[in-house]
């Protein structure tokens, strides 16, 4: 029976297919048969992708969920990093520059509210639980930001590893949050046109979790949402170590 | 031709993230600064460029839309290798600065919708 895991092993990328091709197409039925289409399909595959990642860390304790367990170690590369990138950079064809130049000044204001505000709340969280050095609030505050500016900021301050799990923590419960939440609140909030996606998507960062829960509502707001988002990583990477860390220091003299 | 729009696709990818890499190191940042948003801006000029000179085939469109639409199954796959467990279990100071901040934010966000011109 070995020969089969080692054939699945060895095109592990096409088996990442096949098994997200099937979730996919139950995902669908499930949306159609029980919901009467009200919980969008893609929505159910992205949550069923998140209970597929539990399982696969409780069966191996492993930090790759599902890409642990070996027969599936072909989603490493199609979740990856590369792949993601390359598909969101392909929503952006069609996008339509004049809205993007129209909506430019609410999305840059967005972004900074986005990231000083995450930030800022994450600290206060820190605070209330008990920490008390500059380096773990900052670092915390960064993770509430997104689980790449966490570690980036935690690293820069020195903070401790443990921290520094936190702040990835926060990251990855805020992705998740937002990727199940979006299709939930966008029509409360008027999440319906491609300027209020840009300024969601300044809003939130998260760019996996903005990018998947507005798949999941509407795939045409996708590229708006997306790239603002990206930028928050960005922004968030260069505010939070620098002057947002001086700040914390101030009124946290350790 | 189909890998023409797939080769262009990968054309402003890596010129996109060299360029995010490289705004890192120059803030010195050990980060990508936005590699992601540059590549998709540099996409809808391209887009727009070919356009207008008549140089934009169909074809060249299917390449890129072709991964356009793969989006939705990347994105599945990516949920399925997050560490969900570790979220879930590494605290309440992990569960609280993920979650309120996006609340507090969500209430923020209809002031923010009122800076932007209606949609047309």
């Amino acid at each position: 029976m070995d020969y089969i895991t080692t054939v699945l092993v060895k095109n592990g990328l096409v088996v990442a297919f096949l098994v997200t091709g099937v979730v996919t197409y139950c995902s669908e039925y499930l949306s159609r048969v029980l919901t009467n289409k009200k919980i969008p399909g893609s929505a159910i595959a992205i949550f069923t992708g998140l209970v597929l990642a539990y399982i696969g860390g409780m069966v191996t304790g492993g930090t790759k969920g599902i890409a642990d367990i070996q027969q599936l170690s072909g989603f490493e590369l199609m979740g990856g990093a590369m792949f993601r990138d390359f598909a969101i950079v392909s929503t952006a064809m069609g996008a339509s520059f004049g809205i993007i130049k129209k909506t430019g000044l609410a999305g840059i204001v967005s972004l900074f509210v986005g990231v000083i505000l995450s930030f800022t709340v994450g600290a206060i969280i820190a605070v209330a639980m008990g920490y008390q050095d500059a380096a773990s609030i900052t670092t915390i505050g960064a993770g509430a930001c997104t689980f790449v500016v966490g570690p980036v900021t935690g690293t820069a301050v020195g903070a401790s590893s443990e921290v520094v799990a936190i702040s990835i923590a926060a990251g990855v419960v805020k992705s998740i949050l937002v990727t199940i939440g979006t299709p939930f609140v966008a029509r409360f909030i008027g999440l319906n046109n491609p300027q209020a996606a840009m300024i969601y998507g300044g809003l939130m960062g998260t760019t996996s979790g903005v990018a998947a829960g507005l798949a999941a509502t509407d795939p045409k707001l996708v590229p708006y949402g997306a790239m603002t988002a990206t930028f928050y990583t960005g922004l968030g990477c260069l505010l939070c170590p620098s002057i947002l860390y001086i700040l914390v220091k101030l009124c946290f003299n350790s | 031709m189909l890998i023409r729009g797939v080769a262009l696709l990968a054309a402003c990818f890596i010129i996109g993230q060299l360029s995010g890499e490289t705004l890192g190191r120059i803030l010195h940042i050990d980060a990508n600064v936005g590699g992601v948003g540059f590549a998709m801006l540099l996409l809808i000029l391209a887009q727009n460029w070919l356009e207008q000179r008549g140089r934009f085939h169909q074809e060249m469109e299917e390449g890129v839309m072709f991964w356009s639409k793969m989006y939705i199954p990347v994105i599945v796959a990516m949920s399925a290798i997050q560490n969900v467990r570790v979220a879930l279990s590494s605290g309440l100071v992990a569960l609280l600065a993920g979650i309120i901040p996006v609340l507090v934010c969500l209430a923020v966000m209809p002031l923010l919708s009122k800076l932007s011109p209606k949609a047309a």
